[in-house]
């Protein structure tokens, strides 16, 4: 079943940007979707419009059979974002709380499925700390839960490691991952990062820019089951320059 | 002329006594002994320099004697402060600061309100606009309601121009994060812009406080029943009873500077989370 | 340029004709009560005759803006300079306007050094920064109009009047917004330059010239805008207790006591506009001084 199908999809900025063209997709329930490529490709855009935050200029866009404001008005998807975006006058808890409280949920329910998603991501006894007192891969972290928080079907993630260091990113990379295959989300995922991309997903989607449109699109052989280890075998190396090349086609 | 030399040899000891707490007291400490060490050696130097010059109580009273006046006259003092403070300032401060923020709340609903209020408000911040106390005495009477009226006329705008730009200042993650919620107008009003509007809601109340009392007893000169702080100012100076001038300036700085210091209070405790406030 | 039209100057068009509006409608009911007082006892007065008569009244409570439009324009003349001289007092607005302006210029250069040297002190000394800084901001909670007279009386003993107390006062509300903004600017210089400085063992002196005080433009021109602003209060604030019989203050309170609103009017109007040239004229110089330095406008395009 799709949870995502984008049929002729495209969106012109006034300026006559094109910032997508033409862009044919469809997504299955569980799978882990990377999309990669250099800046302007469209990427960030797309997964804004699954969200309902930019409107599509053409073409049609199904989110869990729905059209994007329908899902956005079911809470259908919850996004991570670039930055954390946390609210710095609420404590870590109250954060996460933030979208069941908006949602009207009662405060009991609601307090257990912040703990329990605060443990998910490993930050259980820091729920009482605030924000701008973590540090940046633990407030990335707190994102996470917060829109793991209301167990939506759609987990969409723009980037939410790039402002992270290689070693903080390889833990939440792992973590993500266990995260994924344990709740068997359907995950949207933009990256700049070629290892990150392969290392966790089943479907790489190449993205290039002017107009930006899917250059090509990857699916990975390597197993559910991946130890950091993966990143050196073969089998790895070879999607990864796959996943180049068609980068580099693209910018043709 | 020996109260004079110990006036700076006063000055010099406390002065050294400063620098030393300064190095020595931790952070938290320094930041009150420093000051009302200073604070308390401006006055002994004060009163040490009028005694040893023999200044004229008609130019400036000793500072014993102002506070002496303050204890003997403090039933007239407390009936001026009521009367300009309490009735005058704090309800013009309060009608025009709530006024502003209704209005404030009323431009974030609409970009077009927000574009054509913020540069006016500005504009008008910028205006001496305790001109318009005599008229103010004209149409509401020489009562307080007139020093209320002028308060409400200063302070409304500073006060507009905080708010509307604190109820701006959410940034584009957040704005998106309601939406993706799909969080309605009014959720996103008291969990997001709100909170977020806070310290620049009380830099605005910082702003008016000072302005609040200059309004209130600007108006007074204007025409006032014979009671207030400002009517009291003008008729002392005129009959050189100046330790009486003196001591309703002490009043109005308790009083400015208690309320401010409240208001600091509050910013500490609901913009705890603020990069200014860190600690 | 279409487009700047509507964002801009659209909204804050029609905001000012609201009020524009809104003084003429309230001009009516606020004026009316002296329009029955002056007819015959149970006269009818007709809407139009009512609407006519209370925005031409001589001494209305609400004067309507063509009123002391005419007014200013009356009365802002160079007459003073050959014609009025001889006689007691003059009527003129500019010539105020002028006396004002001079205290509150006078006023703000005062206030410009003070405010300065003390952030100065208080960002190379921090026994200044702790001992000053508290009673800097306690000094702003003390209404100047209660200190106003004080420093008048002080300062006739010293033989200082005129221009000297009220440039004081002035003064003393225009200091400080620009030790704030000041000592702010100058603490806002990024860490990494200061490392930068540093490496290349500058000497305080240099640190301070070349990175510290460019800095601190940025932060200080709107301080000094806002406190030009607070000049001017002074200025005004402070012709009231001081008996002066010459500035735009002190012709507000003569024409109070004589109810004669529509001169009233004109002087707020005149001080308002004096008020604008004066913060326009100085965002245009930070305008200029930022682009030399390099730094970005406000209004300019980004990206």
């Amino acid at each position: 079943m799709s949870v995502v199908t984008a049929e002729g999809l495209s969106l012109t900025f006034p300026g006559d940007v094109q910032a997508l063209k033409g862009v044919n997709l469809s997504i299955d329930a569980g799978e882990f979707v990377s999309f990669i490529g250099p800046s302007g490709c469209g990427k960030t855009t797309f997964l804004r419009v699954v969200a309902d935050l930019e409107k599509p200029t053409g073409g049609e866009v199904r989110v869990t059979g729905l059209s994007p404001e329908e899902a956005r008005m079911k809470r259908a998807y919850g996004y991570v974002f670039q930055q954390p975006g946390l609210l710095p006058w609420r404590t870590v808890e109250g954060n996460v709380r933030l979208p069941l409280a908006l949602m009207g949920q009662d405060r009991r329910t609601a307090d257990q499925r912040v703990a329990s998603v605060l443990k998910m991501v490993e930050l259980d006894g820091f729920g009482n700390k605030y924000p701008w007192q973590l540090s940046g891969g633990m407030q990335q972290r707190a994102s996470i839960a917060r829109a793991l928080a209301f167990d939506a079907e759609l987990l969409l993630m723009d980037e939410p490691f790039g402002a992270l260091d290689e070693i903080v990113r390889d833990r939440l990379n792992d973590q993500l991952l266990d995260l994924w295959r344990s709740t068997q989300k359907t995950v949207l995922f933009v990256t700049h990062s070629i290892p990150e991309a392969v290392y966790l997903s089943t479907k790489i989607v190449v993205m290039s820019p002017r107009p930006g449109r899917i250059a090509k699109v990857i699916d990975n052989p390597l197993p559910s089951d991946r130890p950091l280890e993966v990143r050196e075998s073969t089998e790895f190396l070879s999607v990864a320059s796959d996943v180049r090349n068609a980068l580099r086609e693209g910018m043709h | 002329m020996m109260l004079v030399v110990s006036a700076f040899v006063l000055w010099a000891g406390l002065w050294a006594l400063n620098i030393i707490l300064a190095r020595r007291l931790s952070e938290q400490h320094a930041r009150i002994a420093v000051p009302v060490i200073f604070g308390l050696t401006l006055v002994l130097v004060v009163e040490l320099m009028v005694r040893g010059l023999n200044v004229s109580f008609v130019i400036l009273p000793k500072p014993s004697e102002m506070v002496v006046r303050l204890f003997t006259s403090y039933e007239m003092l407390w009936e001026d402060f009521a009367q300009t403070i309490l009735k005058g300032a704090l309800t013009g401060y309060i009608v025009g600061c709530g006024a502003a923020l209704m209005v404030a709340f009323l431009a974030s609903w609409s970009d077009f309100l927000r574009r054509g209020l913020l540069p006016l408000g500005n504009f008008v911040a910028a205006l001496p606009v305790v001109g318009l106390a005599p008229i103010m005495v004209m149409w509401f009477g020489f009562g307080w309601e007139s020093k209320a009226a002028i308060v409400v006329s200063m302070c409304f705008f500073p006060m507009l121009v905080n708010c509307v730009q604190g109820l701006a200042a959410t940034n584009a993650i957040e704005r998106d994060l309601f939406k993706t919620y799909a969080a309605s107008p009014v959720q996103q009003l008291g969990l997001l812009r709100l909170p977020a509007a806070m310290p620049f809601v009380l830099n605005g109340l910082k702003v008016c406080t000072p302005l609040a009392l200059i309004g209130a007893i600007v108006a007074e000169f204007f025409g006032s029943p014979s009671v207030g702080m400002g009517f009291r100012i003008k008729t002392s100076v005129g009959s050189l009873s100046l330790d009486l001038v003196w001591a309703e300036i002490i009043v109005a700085a308790i009083a400015g500077t208690g309320f401010f210091g409240l208001l600091l209070i509050i910013e500490r405790s609901l913009t705890f989370w603020h990069p200014s406030q860190r600690r | 340029m279409v487009q700047w039209l509507a964002r801009s100057v659209l909204p804050v068009m029609t905001i000012i004709a609201a009020i524009v509006l809104i003084w003429y409608a309230a001009a009516v009911p606020m004026n009316a009560g002296r329009t029955y007082m002056m007819a015959p006892d149970d006269a009818e007065i007709a809407l139009p005759d009512l609407v006519s008569d209370t925005w031409a009244q001589k001494k209305p409570r609400l004067p309507v803006p063509h009123q002391i439009v005419v007014e200013v324009r009356k009365q802002a003349t160079f007459s003073w300079i050959w014609k009025e001289k001889r006689r007691g007092y003059k009527r003129s607005l500019i010539y105020h306007t002028w006396v004002t302006l001079s205290s509150t210029i006078f006023g703000f250069v005062l206030g410009l050094v003070l405010g300065v040297s003390l952030s100065l002190a208080i960002v190379y000394s921090r026994v200044m920064d702790l001992s000053v800084m508290p009673w800097v901001i306690t000094s702003q909670t003390i209404p100047i109009i209660a200190i106003a007279p004080m420093i008048i009386v002080i300062m006739a003993a010293g033989g200082m009047t005129g221009l000297m107390p009220k440039g004081v006062i002035s003064m003393y509300l225009s200091y400080f917004p620009i030790v704030v903004g000041m000592t702010k600017g100058l603490r806002s210089s990024e860490p990494i330059l200061e490392d930068q400085m540093k490496t290349w063992s500058a000497t305080a002196f240099q640190t301070f010239w070349l990175l510290r005080l460019p800095s601190a433009m940025p932060f200080l021109f709107p301080a000094m805008k806002i406190g030009l602003a607070a000049a001017l209060v002074g200025a005004v604030v402070a012709e009231l207790p001081s008996g002066a019989r010459a500035g735009l203050g002190a012709r507000l309170l003569v024409f109070s006591y004589r109810s004669e609103t529509i001169p009233m009017w004109a002087n707020l109007v005149s001080a308002a506009l004096l008020a604008g040239i004066l913060v326009v004229s100085f965002g245009l110089l930070e305008r200029a001084v930022n682009r030399r330095l390099g730094f970005r406008n406000a209004g300019d395009v980004t990206s």
